[in-house]
């Protein structure tokens, strides 16, 4: 019995620790609110849907910025992408990271675009492997038959 | 337009709570929703279904109105889905090759869904951009990212419409309401007033008709 509620403490803190560090903001609070016995797994499907998104946009923006004539209204277009999504889920540095982005493309700034590419790629893979350690830590208490409460 | 033309609106039994969870007589609420990002969708089908609506969720303006038989080679009444209920659509604003602005434009010019409520999405909170949609005939405008509050409103008033008719009280919409005591009313395109959009609030009635003068004497 120790044991999940050691594991569930741990969850806790973790869970709190995002939001403290601010790599998450009430958004993902709110899809936490969500998912209950019928849609067990939905924060980790939206969040998955999320991985996909970001993984795509990332490309086509690493692409874009590779461009011989950089096409700035495209970028824009994607960074507005990554904005909605990272804010839909509430991955708050990426959704931040992005709003710069977003006034680098408008001002046409190649630097600040390679910067801010460079800023949203590693808040990205930073909320990332936290999400995927929160997805694993909850795998693991309910594993040991605890329940994962919101 | 006849003001006194029927709208039919789901009849929702005395016995439904807030959560529309105890419906077993009546049918379900059927809600539209458009949005180009895949995240979005899966959240706000998440959100009404939550509230016991059917959703029926699209990625683009195109393909809604090919769903309620409003594209222009679909212009014959056979193409439109015998049956197609949509008691609320709600959509993205910023979507590619469509807006969400251009979508409400299409329903309301047409004679089958004018009546139905549109709502808007939107993360950029602009108020000219509020302003417009409210003004094409949009029922509510919603901030994203869009949480379960939000969805909760919109059912509320669809509710309240239901029952009260034409006579709607908007006192339930708090953003509407908000808009109205801070907008800065500017004559912007020629009004467009139509029962579906009447104001029932004194200052919006107002500054609709001061925007009427303004036109007529230039």
């Amino acid at each position: 019995m120790d044991g999940i509620v050691q594991l569930q403490r741990q969850l806790v803190d973790y869970n709190a620790s995002l939001f403290h560090e601010g790599f998450l903001d009430d958004q993902f609070n709110q899809l936490q609110q969500l998912q209950d016995e019928s849609n067990p797994d939905f924060v980790v499907e939206v969040v998955t849907l999320f991985f996909e998104d970001a993984d795509r946009l990332l490309n086509e923006l690493t692409k874009a910025l590779g461009q011989p004539s950089i096409d700035f209204k495209r970028l824009d277009a994607h960074v507005h992408q990554l904005k909605g999504s990272s804010s839909s889920i509430g991955a708050q540095r990426v959704h931040r990271v992005c709003i710069s982005f977003r006034n680098s493309c408008e001002e046409q700034n190649v630097e600040g675009c390679l910067k801010n590419l460079q800023q949203v790629k590693h808040e990205y893979s930073l909320v990332k492997s936290k999400l995927e350690t929160l997805f694993r830590m909850e795998q693991q208490v309910l594993a040991a038959g605890g329940s994962v409460s919101r | 337009m006849d003001s006194n033309s029927v709208v039919s609106w789901p009849r929702l039994p005395e016995n439904m709570d807030s959560f529309g969870l105890t419906q077993e007589h009546s049918e379900e609420v059927h809600v539209l929703a458009v949005d180009d990002s895949l995240v979005d969708r899966k959240v706000i089908e998440r959100l009404l279904k939550i509230l016991a609506c059917k959703v029926t969720a699209v990625d683009s303006g195109l393909r809604a109105l090919q769903l309620l038989g409003l594209l222009d080679e679909q212009k014959m009444p056979s193409e439109t889905i015998v049956g197609l209920k949509v008691d609320l659509i709600i959509t993205d604003y910023c979507m590619p090759e469509m807006t969400g602005y251009d979508l409400l434009k299409k329903i309301k010019e047409s004679s089958t869904f004018k009546e139905t409520p549109v709502v808007i999405m939107s993360s950029e909170n602009v108020m000219p951009r509020i302003d417009r949609c409210l003004e094409e005939g949009a029922e509510d405008f919603i901030v994203k990212p869009v949480k379960l509050s939000d969805v909760k409103r919109l059912k509320d008033y669809m509710t309240t419409r239901e029952v009260k008719g034409e006579s709607q009280d908007r006192e339930g919409n708090n953003y509407k309401r908000k808009l109205i005591d801070t907008s800065d009313v500017s004559p912007s395109s020629p009004p467009c007033i139509s029962s579906s959009t009447l104001p029932s609030s004194p200052s919006l009635v107002d500054s609709t008709i001061r925007r009427l003068k303004m036109t007529s004497t230039e």
